[in-house]
């Protein structure tokens, strides 16, 4: 129990200092490798306290897709090296005061809601779906989740089409001089387009002009 | 101290949401940074649905974990496309440069 408690603080820790750092880096690419960090660290604490395949999933779409495309898109559009000021301009600095002040009182309602919070005694007897003791965290996740949650399964799945396809129309840019295949005109070609047929007289030559 | 409880998975959280938050509100830099205080708004939802879901015994909050995090990587795929194609227009993505809406 100890062993468990002094690993959650240190993952704990770790993920809290990465998220500050995150918002607080100056270089950008910087802040994408702050990102990683706590993705890597919160999918440690979710395989510790039993939920794995959550843990491995964020492994490999946060830090495998998600982080990989941030680091691409930062340094595909070079804004890594541009001045980076923290709190910088006098200009809009006006309202940084107000900022904190109120994710202070955020912080502490969450605070207050976590700590003077009493659960429903039947709320912890009443679940629908049990986890088994004896089946894996994977298996009994893919039990319910090809079963009672199918429709949501492939409303997810759509909805990961339709980025898919938005992506691609967004970015997506014609260029002006850009030669393609035509298939059309590579049909209807004939011979009299590309061969012509010259006498050529004895001892004069022919003249080509290309 | 070392009995690792609900309050503690949500107090991690809370933390991290409110650090996020701090990231939206008082992001001066370009847009991208705004976009990782996003997903690190989404990361602490996370560990709530996770941590409920562990501790009340109960299989569901895995489930809409898994969603949100579909959701998510969509909305970062978008994002970031949005971020590219303003970058190509305006030329640049810092957030107090950023004044087309204004009208």
């Amino acid at each position: 129990m100890i062993a468990h408690a002094v690993f959650f603080y240190i993952f704990s820790f770790i993920a809290i200092v990465s998220a500050i750092m995150v918002t607080a880096a100056r270089n950008t690419v910087h802040s994408v490798f702050f990102l990683i960090l706590d993705f890597i660290s919160i999918s440690c604490l979710f395989i510790m306290i039993g939920a794995e395949f959550l843990g491995m999933i964020m492994l490999i779409v946060y830090v495998g897709a998600v982080a990989v495309l941030f680091l691409f898109v930062v340094m595909m559009l070079n804004v890594a090296q541009q001045k980076n000021q923290w709190f910088g301009s006098i200009k809009s600095s006006s309202h940084i005061p107000i900022g904190l002040l109120i994710s202070l009182i955020i912080f502490v309602e969450l605070l207050i809601v976590v700590g003077g919070w009493k659960y429903k005694p039947d709320l912890l007897n009443s679940s629908n779906i049990i986890i088994s003791q004896t089946t894996s965290n994977t298996h009994s996740l893919g039990n319910v989740l090809y079963t009672d949650y199918i429709h949501l399964f492939q409303i997810s799945g759509m909805i990961l089409l339709v980025a898919m396809i938005g992506a691609i129309v967004l970015t997506f840019r014609e260029r002006a001089g850009l030669k393609r295949q035509s298939y059309i005109k590579q049909i209807s070609r004939e011979r009299k387009d590309g061969v012509q047929v010259v006498d050529v007289p004895n001892n004069k030559g022919v003249k080509i002009d290309v | 101290m070392f009995e690792v409880g609900l309050g503690h998975y949500l107090t991690l959280g809370a933390i991290i949401f409110t650090i996020g938050l701090v990231g939206i509100f008082l992001n001066r830099k370009n847009v991208i940074v705004l976009l990782m205080s996003i997903e690190l708004i989404l990361l602490a939802v996370n560990i709530n649905l996770v941590s409920f879901s562990i501790f009340i015994d109960d299989l569901s909050g895995q489930i809409f974990t898994l969603f949100i995090l579909t959701v998510a990587a969509a909305e970062a795929a978008i994002g970031l496309a949005i971020i590219v194609v303003y970058f190509r227009n305006a030329g640049t993505i810092r957030v107090e440069e950023i004044e087309k809406l204004k009208g």
